[in-house]
């Protein structure tokens, strides 16, 4: 579904020197696969998603999406960031159709869609509220439905419960997890916890930091559905481990080379 | 009997609270108050003449005396105000939307700008008394160049503050440009437009009393040039005391117009973290 090759990407920063954000990253991610994206600060990650996304495009290297070669923005696309980036001025309801607004397509017949999402999880009754009266958890849940309402077949999510309290934290990934049950996407998901990610995987892919580059590329074998009970269990302590590993003996041979 | 000793309980701290709002708000009332019998009792124990410092009560009676020309210098001054302050939102908006619109534009506009308002307006007065005639137009225009600077700078600022990810929301949507400035610049920019309409609207009406200083034959700028040519000093203080009031009432109705219609820029989320 989402395959990249030899993908660099080189940032001027404001003094004029270049930064490597990504050195010749190769990924594939399969259609309705569950990807995440684990590394320290700085390695890239975002700059990932936003190529997927066509947000930006690579200074070296190709990015198709099925099949067809990224070039531009992409309608096929659900984006969460960190924040939930909800309109202040817009009630819930309104934010979640705001993509199709901005798209341009009439918003009357997806309207019950949108309730049905915000039903989904958990916000049915509240869609005339406006974002400032709803908590970051909840304000979070609507970003989700915004990213969901016009049916992409790709979610990207950049540290979407990076802002959220521990125990909303859970909540939510359970929440997605359920979601991602019930609507199969393909989801390419940044964090930077590594349970959230062994929790949520197929796939768990390591990186390491400037440049960005990917480490390891681990399977995530656990039985769905998961829940919170299996982190006690050998096997995701095992796949926890090895994730674990391979971002810090990384980060040790890259300081030996300095 | 139960629940209506629910309810005084309810009560209580209601009613208590009442009376603590109430309180609070007298508070100005009553320094202001004690303010002007200080003033009104220092002119008289002191025998100070009216065309020095008039006493309150002096102030009051001689602009009460003559209230239908007070009223019309009035309405005079707010005609003044309401049209320059109309003329600088109805072309500082879009020419905020033009600055912003690219860098190329910004880099030509913006030294005009900031050219026109390095200008002292008060000195600009008289010019535009002779290009414009004796008429209302320089007040007009006076009003207009003293408060349109403000708003175009902080609507432009607001117009660049949204954050880059509804920006990035709006490209992923593909949207165009003007459904971007529509749907995402214009409502973000809004709680600055109104930082800009309070500093504007206090604005305009320094900027009318000047035009009326410069070249007038009505308004509350001319009823104080005029009265202290005569040492009526308590009509001049009467206009001042009208002024200071109109200022106060316009500030508050910008205020009271975003809190009716654009609540979530009052108490906005976006600048707590």
């Amino acid at each position: 579904m989402i395959r990249l090759q030899g993908i660099s990407q080189v940032f001027r920063s404001r003094d004029g020197a270049r930064v490597a954000a990504l050195d010749d990253v190769d990924l594939s991610v399969a259609s309705e696969q569950f990807a995440c994206i684990v590394g320290p600060s700085g390695c890239g990650k975002s700059t990932l998603l936003r190529l997927v996304a066509g947000l930006i495009a690579p200074t070296r290297g190709t990015i198709e999406v099925g099949g067809r070669r990224v070039d531009g923005p992409r309608e096929d696309v659900g984006i969460v960031f960190q924040k939930p980036t909800l309109f202040p001025w817009a009630s819930v309801l309104e934010n979640v159709l705001m993509p199709l607004k901005l798209m341009g397509r009439p918003t009357a017949s997806h309207r019950q869609r949108a309730m049905d999402l915000l039903e989904m999880v958990g916000l049915g009754g509240f869609e005339t509220r406006l974002p400032g009266e709803l908590s970051g958890g909840m304000q979070q849940r609507a970003a989700i439905c915004r990213a969901l309402i016009h049916d992409p077949p790709i979610l990207l999510m950049d540290e979407p419960f990076g802002a959220l309290d521990a125990l909303t934290r859970e909540e939510m990934t359970l929440e997605l997890l359920s979601i991602w049950q019930e609507r199969r996407k393909t989801i390419v998901f940044v964090t930077h916890s590594i349970t959230e990610a062994v929790l949520l995987a197929d796939k768990v892919v390591v990186m390491s930091a400037r440049p960005g580059r990917i480490v390891s590329d681990l399977d995530v074998a656990l039985p769905r559905p998961r829940s919170f009970a299996q982190e006690g269990l050998p096997e995701f302590q095992a796949v926890a481990a090895s994730v674990r590993a391979s971002i810090f003996s990384r980060r040790k041979g890259g300081a030996d080379a300095r | 009997m139960r629940a209506d000793d629910v309810d005084d309980d309810d009560d209580l701290p209601d009613r208590r609270a009442t009376l603590a709002r109430l309180a609070r708000a007298s508070v100005p009332w009553i320094s202001i108050g004690v303010l002007l019998l200080a003033w009104e009792l220092c002119v008289r124990g002191f025998r100070i003449p009216d065309y020095l410092l008039p006493a309150p009560s002096e102030v009051w009676s001689q602009t009460w005396a003559l209230k239908a020309a007070v009223a019309g210098h009035t309405l005079a001054t707010l005609k003044t105000i309401a049209f320059g302050f109309g003329l600088a939102v109805a072309i500082s908006l879009p020419l905020a939307v033009l600055v912003t619109s690219s860098p190329a534009v910004a880099a030509t506009v913006y030294p005009v700008l900031v050219l026109v308002q390095s200008v002292p307006k008060v000195a600009l007065a008289p010019v535009l008394v002779v290009a414009l005639g004796a008429n209302e137009m320089p007040r007009i225009v006076v009003t207009f160049l003293v408060c349109f600077f403000p708003l175009v700078i902080s609507v432009a600022a607001g117009l660049l503050s949204v954050p880059s990810e509804y920006i990035e929301l709006c490209r992923s949507c593909r949207a165009s440009r003007w459904r971007e400035l529509v749907r995402v610049r214009m409502p973000c920019a809004v709680p600055f437009l109104f930082s800009g309409l309070k500093v504007a609207i206090t604005l305009s009406v320094v900027g009318a009393v000047v035009g009326e200083f410069v070249a007038a034959d009505e308004g509350l700028g001319y009823l104080i040039q005029s009265s202290t040519a005569f040492f009526k000093t308590p009509l001049a203080f009467g206009a001042i005391v009208i002024l200071a009031l109109i200022g106060i009432v316009l500030f508050q109705a910008v205020v009271a117009i975003e809190r009716a219609f654009f609540p979530w820029s009052v108490s906005d989320e976006r600048f707590r973290d």
